[in-house]
């Protein structure tokens, strides 16, 4: 297992220095340069070619990708916001947790949902129930995120009263424990998507892991229906998941970019938004490489619980 | 589906890219839990009788037909409907004179007006012929490029392959609407970057999934036949690896088609859709959901209910295919 971990820790590694030289290739694609950007169309060539020679961007490509990769390792830097008047890195760390919490608490939240609801439609196959919960699945896996934020909204916040349209201005990543009301509707509305995939990739699962041999010999030895529905078919439909779960990080992460949009959390994803209509370009192309690097750790965590979970990759030398 | 020994989960060996579907940005389908449907064959087209049987299988399913029709009605809607119903659409200023602003349905306004004093009836024909144009359109490039992408790594393997697979890893852990937003911040919109744009965050699952595809070709004794006899690379993979996927090409442009439009919509409602003074879905519905708290539901439900009639219909159409498919693999 050891093997394992240290290549997909390596996998994770070159994914992460990738994503950093994709961003640095982007930056270099804006049209008229950063200095153009900055200071915007008015510019001089005078003061274009001092705001170049102050950022090194006067340097070869090769020392200026060296800077860059310099910066992100050594120095946490990741370029200046001329909007916010502070360093990106800075504007993004108040940020992070609030996403990083909005995230994780869906997913638990579509786990726990999803993966009762997936044994269900097992044991209830080919039953109503098992229709319905499928035709739902499909009809909110077409809902864009945004609506269904919007409806959420209308119903439980404007005229029901219930939940507040968003949370508080004040709330910290912490809030979700000590007001977790104000956090109901995001949460709600990131996992929805999810609960509709989960759920029908927990159907499939837990149906291949029924018709295994091992299920058929536990039967007949005589173990009771819940031992072999439980004991054996689950945990083994189990592990699937974990895959599906680190494959599936990146569109939750996608989707809470519009969520906090519909609900004006201010997260990683308004934070991108507001950025981009602001032409802040640093830190647009900050967001999306934290963003990423954030994402790309959530998946090898995932990868990693997956090779602990399965003995065929604990024992094995995989 | 339990996967095989030393069953890598992350990166690709053939056995995991061909029995999961998946590997990307986005969430898995729902439909897509049935394997891929890999016709195979050296014949490059199928005959009539096929051709026949598919569309049997494929009107037996009624979902689907109702589907296709929803599709249908729609392009029909957007592009026929402004001729049937013509309603002014761009001139701002004769739209705030002439009608009310918010108006509720009646009075010659059959869906109201927004806030604007437009005709929404008429804007979601005018709307949606953006989000079908841009939805199409980049869905086709996507195939098109992903499909030429895989089929090369696929083909040519070694480093070639290594490299080109390793490129398709990175881009597609980067959160797929962070990309977009980047993109669409540093090369501003117009309806033809966003086809581009959004074509370029959606090429790399089919160069996936073609790439496996042709793995698996490329091993087949009639291309093998065809290396013997001295055909060239170019041939191989123009006239056997492609044609011989085309199922799963297919398949996976309908599905995107439905995916593309849902992606332009985020993009409308996030403010970065299709600029003024034309409009798409997603802007309509972003404009109506800014004023959400008024209750001016005219400008929220038709619209949201075109957008999501519209990716269902997509989705169900991109299933039946799939599964006409299939049997004419099954029954060969």
């Amino acid at each position: 297992m050891t093997g394992y971990i240290i290549r997909r820790l390596g996998q994770a590694l070159i994914v992460i220095l990738g994503v950093i030289l994709f961003t640095f290739i982007l930056a270099q694609l804006i049209p008229g340069g950063e200095a153009k950007a900055v200071l915007g169309p008015k510019a001089t060539p005078t003061t274009i070619a001092l705001f170049n020679r102050r950022n090194g961007l006067d340097l070869s490509i090769y020392d200026q990708f060296w800077h860059y990769i310099e910066g992100i390792f050594f120095h946490f830097d990741l370029g200046y916001s001329y909007k916010y008047n502070q360093g990106v890195t800075q504007v993004i760390l108040e940020r992070l947790p609030k996403t990083l919490t909005l995230v994780t608490a869906s997913v638990v939240l579509a786990l726990v949902i999803a993966i009762p609801l997936g044994i269900l439609q097992v044991v209830r196959r080919n039953k109503p129930i098992d229709y319905a919960v499928t035709s739902a699945s499909f009809f909110f896996y077409a809902m864009p995120d945004f609506l269904v934020g919007t409806l959420l909204i209308i119903y439980f916040s404007f005229d029901l009263k219930i939940f507040p349209s968003s949370p508080p201005t004040t709330a910290t990543a912490w809030s979700v424990f000590t007001d977790p009301r104000a956090f109901a509707l995001p949460i709600i509305t990131l996992c929805v998507t999810s609960i509709a995939s989960f759920s029908r990739y927990m159907r499939s699962s837990m149906m291949d892991a029924m018709a295994e041999d091992y299920i058929r010999t536990a039967r007949a030895k005589g173990a009771s229906s819940n031992r072999v529905l439980y004991g054996h078919a689950l945990r083994n439909a189990l592990i699937p998941i974990l895959t599906l779960l680190g494959l599936s990080l990146p569109a939750i992460v996608s989707g809470a970019l519009i969520v906090e949009n519909v609900f004006n959390y201010p997260g990683m994803g308004l934070l991108t938004v507001q950025s981009a209509f602001n032409d802040d370009i640093p830190v647009v192309l900050g967001t999306t490489l934290v963003i990423t690097i954030a994402t790309v750790i959530g998946s090898l965590v995932a990868d990693i619980l997956y090779a602990v979970a399965d003995p065929r990759i604990r024992l094995g030398n995989g | 589906m339990t996967p095989p020994d030393g069953f890598d989960p992350v990166f690709n060996d053939v056995e995991a890219e061909t029995s999961l579907p998946i590997g990307s940005g986005e969430f898995i389908r729902p439909g897509s839990l049935v394997d891929e449907a890999v016709p195979e064959g050296g014949e490059a087209f199928s005959s009539g009788s096929n051709l026949r049987r598919m569309t049997r299988v494929f009107s037996e399913n009624k979902l689907a037909v109702v589907s296709l029709g929803i599709v249908i009605f729609f392009v029909l809607f957007c592009f026929v409907g402004p001729h049937v119903y013509p309603t002014n659409q761009t001139d701002a200023q004769a739209a705030l004179q002439n009608s009310t602003q918010n108006a509720p349905p009646g009075n010659g306004n059959p869906l109201g007006t927004d806030e604007n004093g437009f005709n929404i009836l008429g804007r979601l024909m005018f709307g949606g012929q953006a989000s079908l144009i841009v939805g199409l359109a980049s869905a086709l490039v996507a195939t098109i490029f992903g499909t030429l992408y895989g089929a090369i790594s696929g083909f040519f393997g070694g480093w070639l392959d290594s490299l080109l697979m390793r490129i398709v890893d990175i881009l597609l852990s980067v959160p797929v609407l962070f990309l977009l937003i980047a993109l669409v911040t540093i090369y501003h919109q117009s309806e033809v970057l966003l086809i581009l744009v959004i074509a370029f965050v959606s090429w790399l699952v089919p160069a996936r999934l073609i790439r496996g595809e042709t793995l698996s070709l490329r091993t087949r004794e009639y291309v093998q036949a065809v290396r013997v006899m001295g055909g060239s690379r170019g041939r191989i993979i123009n006239r056997h690896i492609i044609p011989n996927a085309v199922g799963t090409i297919v398949v996976f442009a309908t599905f995107q088609v439905a995916d593309s439009i849902l992606l332009l919509a985020a993009l409308g409602f996030l403010g970065l859709g299709v600029p003024a003074p034309n409009t798409d879905w997603g802007t309509m519905l972003s404009n109506g959901v800014q004023a959400a708290g008024n209750g001016y539901w005219w400008q929220i439900y038709p619209v949201g209910i075109c957008i999501v009639l519209v990716v269902i219909a997509f989705n169900y159409v991109g299933d039946a295919l799939r599964d006409s498919l299939e049997v004419r693999l099954q029954q060969r």
